[in-house]
């Protein structure tokens, strides 16, 4: 029973229904498997954080998530990703669709060359929003606590944002569409400590109306802002082909960083290795 | 040895010193380098100035060939057709509506072909070898002599097109663009021809500015949920419309500057006319033509036909430069 | 601004949610269908010309190919057979003299782009000259060399020469070697530079020993394609090296070519004639991607 083996992993289902399950979730890039055999429940309303190493494949799992994946020639992923009853990854399902309920925020800040206006509208606008799009940008702005940097220059390009700006600019850009879901990859790794404060209390926010699942190298960032946390390793694999990325352990924050079931995972938590 | 260092470490000097001195008999420059170093760098500097002696050379040799035929003809060589050596009477009208016409109506048949093909080389719709096979056929098609598409375009081009063209005489006929018969050589045909020389510059001018442009705008794009065409039209595109325009300007300038594969298609006619199916001129075309035999004031009228053109040529150049360099500055 | 009202929000009004399964029929699948088509087409049209030609000069020129094509003079109007002899020798002579003269010029001028020049004025001039010159019409050139070299009869008062052609040829690949040169200097990593002038190098050794050859791929990858580029230039030689239908007579003198033969050739309404400019034009297509060929073997040699 799959069921059985990955609700071991998982946090107790009682906190909720699950948002996206995982199923035996294993990425390749060519020949080289970066990831293999995940199986993990995320529950929905929350935020979710994986944490690990440096090449253990959490970067590429939640890629993964919303079909990011496909850009990267080559790159594969076995087993089943289920959405609102759907495997992502079954032929029929469009990435597009996908991407429209799952959005994103990437590891450097990356505004449209348009002006901020715009960069928030654009999404909307193919998504088919109909509404007031004054008021749609500025509460998403809002929703980003990007409003105040904003609100006098929105003709202006993306570009003449700061960089901690930049990334809250592409924050209101995600949820703009009022996605689902919201992936969010280092999004605080080009920033200084200042902007990544304030990313983290815009986190706190969103958790309201998103399910949210980020990425960080940032353990004590992990522990602020994640209700969850999935502690992913990397090993080597025999015969030496580099190192192939597995899911160690997935559970509350608190039990990960307090009480973790696993010697690894209290040897990266505690600041022994990585 | 022995005896000399241990006296010299006995002195206020460094023992090492003499044995240093000796090993690199180059320590102090000789004078003889110095003035190579010198040498050299002046060398340099007058070939590096050769480029702006040879820029002004031409554009003096070509203005003071003109002068006589200025002031001759004026203003009016621009709008005056007809070209008379028994009369002395010249006009490069004709010549110039023929370099302008097929030049624009080669960019606006080459431009979607180019930058279309950049997309489809640069998106991931194909394996990457067959991709890198369309690339480098589309550079091979620049290096192709323009001389040996002329061949081509008269014995295989040519006749293969002239149903084409009987039918758009037909269909069209009623346009003073389409008025004439098609009788083998002719503006339209000089038009395709000169699309087959320019597509290589748009396909590979809009291929790197596609390639350059970031894959995380790419990225963001399909993050909100775009399609791939929406990516491209959205937010590709735009990033990489500089570059683009740039390297279509430059085409431009290329395309008004061609001169063998035109002149051996186009006809060579004096008498103007609208229709793109009647033989025409351009510039270069009665350059070629023309110059060999050419004499006395006729020289002169060629060498202002040939200022006109440099002029051309050298604002369309500009304005590429200035385009790339003022656009790339928003992104 | 006082109280930040509280944000409320609607999540399922804005947005229509649409299943997650692909639709074929939805306009915006429908529309990337029709673009990847036209796209695909547009580069099927593009490719078409190159293996049109490569197919014609291929059968035409191909089948034409003999000894006799090499050794002999073009036939004299009216008459079979002959060979191409005069215009190899004659192409491969203007576009050495061309070499001769572009190559040190263009690698000078490009050393002091790079090594030398700090930004003034003077290296900005040249710098934006070079984009002009390389965007002269190459038939402008030939006008130039007409005007400067031919009617002033410098050479011993040789008008027409193969000098003259020589030196026009030189002027078009003369921007794209010093281009080629300043953008290969420029790919060289300071720190090499460094390391020449921390152990007491001159400018000159640093150059001459340390950064050119650095920089030996990109400059000879870029020369081989201006040669092969010159190496069918025709416009420029109409009027300059002229043509002639005997063995060459030194290189002040008129000189056939294989590009003005095929545009000599070509024209005329003889069929010995029209033929001869196929072969011509397979001998000069063949050597010219042959060129190519090298310059893009060249160019990997550094990748690897």
């Amino acid at each position: 029973m799959t069921s059985s083996s990955h609700s071991s992993q998982s946090a107790d289902s009682s906190k909720g229904d699950a948002c996206m399950s995982l199923q035996n979730v294993t990425i390749s890039y060519g020949k080289f498997e970066a990831v293999k055999n995940v199986f993990m429940d995320i529950p929905r309303g929350r935020v979710t954080a994986f944490i690990g190493p440096s090449g253990c494949g959490k970067s590429t799992v939640l890629r993964g998530l919303n079909r990011m994946n496909d850009l990267i020639p080559g790159c594969k992923l076995k087993g089943r990703v289920v959405f609102d009853g759907h495997d992502l990854y079954d032929p029929k399902v469009d990435p597009v669709e996908v991407r429209r309920r799952i959005g994103m925020v990437f590891q450097k800040p990356n505004p449209f060359p348009k002006s901020i206006y715009e960069n928030i509208a654009f999404g909307a606008r193919i998504n088919g929003f109909k509404g007031d799009m004054d008021e749609l940008v500025e509460r998403s702005l809002r929703k980003a606590a990007v409003w105040d940097e904003c609100k006098d220059k929105l003709r202006e390009s993306g570009f003449a944002l700061s960089g901690g700006q930049q990334q809250r600019l592409c924050i209101a850009r995600a949820i703009a569409t009022e996605p689902e879901v919201i992936l969010m990859d280092e999004p605080c790794s080009a920033l200084d400590p200042i902007s990544t404060l304030k990313i983290e209390e815009t986190m706190h926010e969103l958790k309201r109306s998103y399910t949210i699942i980020i990425v960080t190298h940032n353990m004590q960032q992990a522990v602020r802002v994640a209700d969850q946390t999935a502690f992913f390793n990397a090993e080597a694999v025999e015969g030496g082909t580099g190192k192939v990325g597995y899911l160690v352990e997935f559970n509350d924050t608190e039990r990960i960083f307090n009480a973790p079931g696993q010697q690894a995972t209290q040897d990266y938590v505690s600041g022994r290795f990585g | 040895m022995l005896t000399d260092s241990s006296q010299a470490g006995s002195g206020p000097t460094n023992p090492h010193r003499n044995l240093d001195a000796d090993a690199f008999t180059l320590r102090r420059r000789p004078p003889s380098e110095k003035l190579l170093d010198l040498g050299f760098r002046q060398l340099t500097l007058v070939l590096a100035s050769v480029v702006a002696i040879v820029l002004l050379g031409i554009f003096i040799t070509v203005f003071q060939g003109a002068r006589e035929a200025m002031a001759s003809f004026g203003l009016s060589f621009l709008t005056i057709s007809s070209w008379d050596p028994v009369n002395e009477q010249y006009g490069a009208f004709t010549a110039i509506y023929g370099t302008l016409v097929t030049s624009i109506l080669s960019l606006a048949i080459a431009i979607p072909l180019g930058v279309g093909t950049a997309i489809f080389i640069t998106e991931d719709l194909i394996p990457s070898s067959v991709r890198e096979g369309i690339g480098l056929m589309v550079e091979l098609l620049a290096a192709i002599p323009s001389v040996v598409l002329g061949l081509w375009a008269i014995f295989v081009m040519g006749p293969a097109i002239r149903p084409v063209l009987n039918w758009l005489h037909e269909l069209l006929g009623w346009s003073p663009f389409f008025d004439t018969a098609p009788q083998g050589p002719g503006m339209a045909p000089a038009i395709l021809i000169l699309v087959v020389m320019v597509l290589p510059i748009i396909t590979a001018i809009s291929r790197d500015a596609l390639n350059q442009v970031p894959i995380e705008l790419r990225q963001g794009a399909y993050g909100v949920g775009t399609t791939r065409w929406g990516a491209i039209f959205s937010v590709i595109l735009p990033a990489a419309i500089s570059s683009i325009t740039g390297g279509v300007m430059l085409a431009l300038g290329r395309a008004m500057g061609e001169t063998m594969a035109v002149t051996m298609i186009i006809g060579n006619s004096f008498n103007f006319s609208f229709s793109l199916l009647a033989p025409g001129n351009t510039i270069a075309s009665m350059l070629a033509n023309q110059f060999g035999e050419a004499d006395g004031i006729q020289v002169s009228a060629l060498m202002y036909a040939a200022l006109i053109l440099m002029v051309l040529t050298f604002t369309v150049n500009v304005a590429a430069q200035w385009i790339v360099r003022r656009l790339s500055l928003r992104y | 601004m006082a109280n930040p009202s509280p944000i409320t929000y609607d999540n399922t009004a804005l947005f229509d949610r649409r299943p997650l399964r692909y639709d074929p029929w939805l306009t915006r699948n429908l529309r990337n269908l029709l673009f990847t088509g036209i796209a695909s087409i547009f580069a099927a049209i593009a490719v078409l010309p190159l293996v049109l030609v490569l197919f014609y000069v291929l059968m035409q020129g191909g089948r034409l190919i003999s000894v006799g094509l090499f050794t002999q003079l073009p036939p004299d109007i009216g008459m079979e057979g002959g060979g191409i002899g005069n215009a190899i020798i004659g192409t491969l002579l203007v576009t050495l003299i061309a070499s001769l003269i572009a190559i040190p010029v263009g690698v000078g001028g490009g050393i002091f782009l790079s090594e030398y020049s700090s930004g003034g004025w003077f290296a900005n001039f040249v710098s934006f000259g070079n984009d002009v010159l390389a965007g002269v019409p190459s038939i402008i050139a030939g006008v130039f060399v007409y005007g400067t070299v031919v009617t002033t009869r410098v050479f011993f008062g040789q008008s027409y020469s193969a000098m003259a052609g020589g030196i026009a040829l030189a002027v078009l690949m003369l921007p794209t070697v010093i281009k080629t040169t300043y953008e290969g200097l420029k790919l060289v990593p300071q720190e090499l530079r460094w390391g020449a002038y921390g152990v007491g190098a001159s400018k000159f050794v640093t150059v001459m020993r340390i950064t050119l050859p650095s920089a030996f791929t990109p400059i000879a990858t870029g020369v081989v394609l201006a040669i092969a580029r010159a190496a069918g230039e025709t416009a420029p030689l109409i009027f300059t090296a002229l043509f002639s239908s005997f063995w060459p007579d030194g290189v002040f003198d008129p000189i056939a070519t294989m590009s003005v033969l095929i545009f000599n050739f070509a024209i005329m309404p003889y069929q010995a004639q029209n033929e001869l400019a196929w072969a011509a034009s397979f001998v000069l297509v063949m050597m010219i991607l042959a060129a190519n060929l090298l310059a893009r073997w060249i160019a990997r040699m550094t990748k690897v």
